[in-house]
């Protein structure tokens, strides 16, 4: 099957608010294969984040296609013809956020075991073990009886990843999961991101962190104005940028 | 205006009447006040559920309801039920208490809704994204992740509305329902005395309310202390 290694397949995705006044996605069509670590850069506004909202539908397209592992989940109804349960899909993918979104009223380890027990229907004990595993690969199995609140935000930051893959999910969204951090913490969450990604999972990321898209994406989206300018190799996109906005952008921010 | 005589009188009248103020009267208030938040916050709860629904019609349902409410003074809320429910139900009739604790409740409830809208809303968006975003279903989301957070901004504001609610009860006296306003209005009748009766229910009134805050402000600083742990 042709879809085999496109794991997400976006079609003229379109976000409009009031009306058609602002565009935020105006016509965004791109593939996110297996295996991608497509990093997606852009100014402000630029909708990069809209677009990472819409792959798991917190952004509800105004029109467009997003085809994930087969199923347009746009639609209403599913290819079984029953209404379609966006719960199922977006376990598969996983989130992380700016601000983490850590429960604050749970334990870590609850954060991390409350959707595969609840949603998966996972046990407990299994569940909590494989929590405290991924904890572990993290550095933060001494804080698994810990509350949020206690905790940095770079370690927020790794709890919110850790918590996204305890799903098990096919692909992971983060969402400027750098933005909000001091910057002598926006290392150890790279690190892991980096790991993931050498680990072989499909990742699409927005950031505006550039030494990370040269260094670990192996695709660079650009976008401006709700659409996407340029897309390439980092090596293309940072090294013979054609796009006058993108070299630009570039020479503003490298 | 003489202080030494009403200082006596109230003295008298203490002895006197203590049993019609710190019985009966305390009694009907205290019962009055506690039906009108515990059914109100029952009603307030499925109000702030329509009021968030996704379906329009309920949406505007509980609008126009708390809005009206609201915007209309509770005495004449009180004048309305009282009259109107013996008409539309006939067991009402000559049952003066339960009409006025009817219309306690209803005004109760559209405070109360909005206590727990802003309290449910007050959440941040992104608890309820990063939820969704874990495949939680959108009521797996609000049992597990919303209403435990929403419950810390909305019990200060529901024992604020106790106490609201135990001054509010005061009006019911136009109906002589046995309050602590009806004693003072029944101990002025016999007495032929204002101010003395008036100073003496201002003094429970003051001492129930004080009390209450001082209490909800203790288990507000403990459940604040829980959020730091």
């Amino acid at each position: 099957m042709e879809t085999s290694d496109k794991l997400i397949q976006v079609v003229d995705l379109k976000k409009y608010y009031n009306g058609d006044a602002i565009k935020a996605l105006d016509g965004v069509t791109l593939d996110i294969n297996r295996g991608d670590v497509m990093v997606i850069i852009g100014p402000s506004g630029s909708g990069k984040s809209t677009f990472l909202r819409s792959l798991n539908l917190l952004e509800v397209p105004t029109s467009g296609q997003i085809i994930f592992e087969g199923v347009d989940i746009t639609q209403k109804k599913g290819p079984d013809g029953k209404k379609l349960n966006i719960d199922k899909h977006r376990e598969k993918m996983g989130m992380v956020f700016q601000h983490f979104n850590l429960f604050p009223h749970k334990t870590i380890l609850q954060n991390m075991t409350l959707a595969p027990v609840k949603v998966k229907g996972v046990s407990q004990a299994e569940a909590d073990a494989k929590a405290l595993s991924l904890l572990e690969r993290v550095g933060l199995a001494d804080r698994a009886d810990a509350f949020p609140i206690q905790l940095s935000g770079g370690q927020k930051q790794r709890v919110a990843i850790v918590r996204a893959l305890a799903m098990e999910p096919d692909v992971m969204l983060f969402d400027e999961p750098t933005s909000a951090l001091d910057p002598e913490m926006v290392g150890e969450v790279l690190d892991v991101m980096k790991r993931l990604a050498r680990n072989g999972m499909t990742m699409a990321v927005v950031t505006h962190e550039m030494g990370f898209a040269r260094e670990v994406g192996n695709r660079v989206v650009f976008m401006d104005g709700g659409k996407i300018l340029e897309e390439g190799s980092p090596e293309q996109i940072f090294n013979h940028p054609q796009n006058p906005r993108l070299q630009d952008f570039l020479s503003k921010v490298l | 205006m003489n202080f030494a005589t009403i200082g006596q009188n109230i003295v008298k009248l203490t002895i006197k009447y203590w049993d019609k103020f710190l019985l009966t009267g305390l009694g009907y208030t205290l019962s009055l006040a506690f039906i009108t938040v515990c059914v109100g916050a029952i009603f307030g709860a499925l109000i702030a559920l329509l009021r968030m629904s996704k379906f329009p019609p309920f949406k505007w349902i509980a609008a126009v309801y708390t809005e009206i409410i609201r915007g209309t003074p509770m005495l004449l809320q009180l004048y309305l039920f009282y009259f109107a429910l013996p008409q539309l139900i006939p067991f009402l009739n000559k049952k003066q208490y339960l009409c006025v604790a009817i219309a306690l409740v209803c005004n109760s409830a559209a405070y109360v809704s909005e206590i727990i809208r802003s309290g449910i809303q007050a959440v941040d968006i992104g608890q309820t994204e990063a939820a969704r975003s874990l495949g939680m279903s959108q009521r797996l989301t609000m049992t597990e992740i919303i209403l435990p957070q929403a419950v810390k901004n909305i019990l200060p504001a529901l024992g604020n509305e106790f106490i609201m609610v135990i001054k509010d009860t005061s009006l019911a006296s136009t109906f002589f329902i046995g309050d602590l306003m009806t004693q003072c209005l029944l101990v002025k009748g016999a007495t032929y005395l204002t101010m003395e009766p008036l100073i003496m229910v201002a003094v429970v009134y003051f001492v129930l309310t004080y009390g209450l805050s001082k209490l909800l402000g203790f288990f507000e600083r403990r459940m604040r202390r829980g959020d730091i742990r």
